[in-house]
């Protein structure tokens, strides 16, 4: 379904580009509203196809319910059936100053990862607490795991007010604890907003129930989030993809995750450190020598090639020479755990960072913690859905650095999938062992991945 | 092929002074979008060990098929796979002889089952579209792909919105929706288990929008089918016989993209196996449709 149009003003057509566009997670507690809240907003801006209102009303009433707004991004029979999302969808709509893309995440601690896979895309996002209910568990971790993908900016929407009798007072207390746990993990929101989704109050406008709020409305809150963009102006960094020999020419190919490349630029190719310079900018079609293009910037995908013949492969990261990346074999780092076995000292898991991959081995864990609670539990091992801080020896170097210069770069990120005890044999090769087919014994049919960063400055050993 | 200094300008959405353009810290959202896809197309060449394109002779594949073509370098390293119902537009037949042959392309034209061997209980449109269903799992158990490369997008139909990026399809070509791997930034699971193959969607996050401003601005032949005659057009092709023209007069890629901006009429519309009952389109897409 295309949301194209926002109000009855038609927009002047706008070339490619021109309008901001802003990716919004909206995240909370099961139930909390969220699927309810995306619904009502695109009817408040009119971005529903001709249709699909009459089309929505007809599917409640067939399976003889009161009308779900969440049945736009619910689309699964299943998510209708049970009434909850099970997996993270996006749907487009446009607001007086900005494209947005509003991205659904369940709210069901079981399909954390779904959440993860849904915000990890954002620019912001939007926290959903029921009122009737409060700050609960998933409320909690969806904070901190918002804070630990690097989703900075983010406003709290404090839903159902209808069924307290918009009372201020409630609002107020929830309004100052989850202020409290934001703040706790770095995160200030700009604003926190008491509605009702499904009657619309306090959505795209106020009304006399909320009098005694003076703050924006959610829609007023989204247009002024700004879209995230790949850092320019850090240090250049392009990790390589691959390497092409198609004709006479060598290129590495890659996207420049931050900085720029220039025709000229002296080089260091890391994890190596071996010196170069860059030749070329390739690019398809074809153009004359004099306007080929002579510079890529962050979140280009190129082709380049060097003024000398040396080895590089996937994996290598082509670095400024002023500042290049470290190369390192033992890292520290925060992990969100996402697999069901726990991860305990002597565990074997791969290590991805950018398009470099290494195994590893957990060689300490400290501070295991489930964000979802307000104490640490002190253990030993992190569990599913819990956060840790590790120290990792890896089997190969990798180009790497510091998670405090550069928070939302995705060089930074590093999945990890668990390599599980029974395939051990195959330890060699750094590929899951598939299972038999319908066994979901030791090892899981996909790997469960989980996010690591480096936490505080890098503990090196030398190599 | 058009030489224009298009790269320039886009990179440099500064303002030029009397010295020259200046330099530019951000992309526009079609290099944006078209370096996504390019990075997405280079990682499952990279990952995968033998992969086709899926190519449908419609709008989005072929801008999938020029992204390939960008992304390595002119050189397609991969097949282009035709799945053929048989009753495909002709006008998109000869599209396909004409420019298979034109940009090199390695061509497969692979045939689907006829319409007796579907699941009778599905609707009538939906059955004879899950022909395609079946042709892609023939082909696959014929060629041994482990990675087809397809040309949905997100805004296309609200199951399409739940894709990820890499997503495996089980044995049967199955998709467990309910069991999706997890998928962040740009790390993509690109590990089926045996017999399993994954499905690569470079273009997901664009809208039809932004095909249409992307075709126009690389010069990127398209079938005729998609521009007015007579008052209708077509804004979708599937199979001619469940595949509808909408009233329209956009004559031109412009008036295309114009009338798009002021349209509340969704893009799949005309297709009617998209609406024959609420699940129609969810069982096609679990069962391994595109």
């Amino acid at each position: 379904m295309n949301v194209q149009i926002s109000s009855r003003q038609l927009h002047p057509v706008s070339p490619a580009g021109a309008r901001a566009l802003v990716r919004i997670v909206i995240v909370g507690h099961v139930d909390h509203g969220k699927s309810t809240l995306i619904g009502r907003l695109l009817h408040e801006v009119e971005g529903l196809p001709d249709g699909k209102l009459d089309a929505l009303k007809a599917v409640s009433a067939r399976r003889g319910m009161p009308f779900e707004w969440s049945f736009l991004l619910d689309a699964l029979q299943t998510e209708r059936d049970q009434g909850i999302t099970i997996d993270t969808s996006q749907i487009r709509l446009r607001t007086p100053a900005r494209d947005i893309v509003l991205i659904d995440a369940p709210g069901h601690a079981e399909f954390l990862r779904n959440m993860i896979t849904g915000a990890a895309q954002a620019d912001a996002a939007v926290l959903i607490v029921d009122a009737t209910e409060g700050v609960r568990d998933q409320t909690r971790r969806h904070g901190y795991l918002l804070h630990l993908l690097g989703v900075r900016q983010v406003i709290v929407v404090i839903n159902k007010m209808d069924r307290v009798a918009f009372d201020a007072g409630k609002f107020r207390e929830i309004e100052s604890e989850i202020a409290a746990h934001l703040a706790g993990l770095g995160l200030t929101p700009s604003a926190i907003i008491p509605i009702s989704a499904r009657n619309g109050d306090g959505v795209a406008r106020h009304t006399s129930s909320t009098a005694w709020y003076r703050g924006p409305t959610v829609l007023a809150a989204l247009d002024a989030f700004v879209p995230a963009h790949p850092p320019h102006d850090l240090a250049t960094r392009l990790p390589v993809q691959a390497v092409y020999k198609f004709d006479d020419r060598r290129i590495i190919a890659g996207r420049v995750a931050s900085g720029r490349i220039r025709v000229g630029d002296d080089v260091l190719i890391m994890p190596a450190g071996k010196p170069a310079r860059i030749r070329s900018i390739e690019a398809w079609p074809e153009r004359e020598s004099s306007q080929t293009p002579r510079v890529a910037i962050a979140g280009q995908s190129v082709g380049i090639t060097l003024d000398r013949d040396i080895f590089v492969e996937r994996g290598d990261v082509v670095c400024a020479s002023t500042s290049p990346a470290a190369s390192a074999r033992r890292l520290r780092a925060r992990v969100f755990w996402l697999h069901q076995r726990p991860l305990a000292v002597g565990g074997h898991i791969t290590v991805r960072i950018g398009t470099a991959e290494s195994t590893a081995v957990v060689a300490a864990i400290e501070d295991a913690v489930d964000p979802g609670l307000l104490a640490s539990d002190g253990a030993e091992v992190i569990a599913q859905n819990h956060v840790g801080e590790i120290e990792l020896a890896l089997s190969r170097p990798i180009a790497i650095d510091p998670y405090t210069a550069d928070p939302i770069s995705t060089t930074r990120a590093w999945p990890v999938s668990p390599v599980a005890p029974c395939a051990r044999s195959s330890r060699s090769s750094a590929r899951l062992p598939a299972p038999a087919a319908g066994s979901r014994g030791c090892a899981p049919s996909s790997p469960r991945t989980v996010r690591i960063w480096r936490s505080s400055p890098p503990k090196l050993s030398a190599d | 092929m058009r030489v224009d200094i298009k790269k320039e300008t886009a990179i440099a959405s500064g303002q030029r002074s009397a010295a020259g353009p200046v330099e530019a810290t951000q992309l526009d959202r079609l290099d944006e979008l078209e370096s996504q896809s390019i990075f997405i197309l280079r990682e499952a060449f990279a990952r995968l060990k033998r992969i086709a394109i899926l190519w449908s002779l419609g709008k989005d594949s072929n801008v999938m098929i020029w992204l390939a073509r960008k992304a390595f370098f002119g050189r397609v390293p991969c097949p282009a796979m035709h799945v053929d119902t048989g009753k495909k537009f002709p006008e998109m037949y000869a599209f396909r002889d004409r420019y298979a042959k034109e940009w090199q392309l390695d061509l497969l034209i692979e045939p689907c089952p006829p319409i007796d061997a579907i699941d009778p209980t599905l609707p009538p449109a939906a059955r004879s579209a899950a022909r395609k269903t079946e042709g892609l799992k023939l082909a696959l158990a014929k060629h041994g792909f482990d990675g087809l490369v397809a040309g949905i997008r997100r805004d296309e139909e609200a199951t399409r919105a739940k894709e990820r990026v890499f997503s495996p399809r089980g044995a049967e070509g199955l998709w467990d929706v309910h069991d999706q791997p997890p998928e962040f930034w740009n790390h993509f699971n690109a590990s089926p288990p045996p017999g399993a193959h994954l499905r690569v969607h470079p273009i997901l996050h664009w809208t039809e929008s932004d095909i249409w401003a992307y075709t126009k601005r690389e010069g990127i032949p398209i079938i005729p089918l998609y521009l007015a005659r007579d008052g209708k057009r077509y804004r979708s092709l599937g199979d001619a016989d469940i595949t509808f023209p909408v009233e329209s007069n956009a004559g031109t890629i412009d008036e295309i993209i114009a009338e798009l901006a002021a349209t509340r009429i969704p893009e799949r519309a005309g297709r009617a196996m998209d609406h024959e009952s609420e699940d129609a389109f969810e069982r096609l897409r679990k069962a391994g449709y595109l």
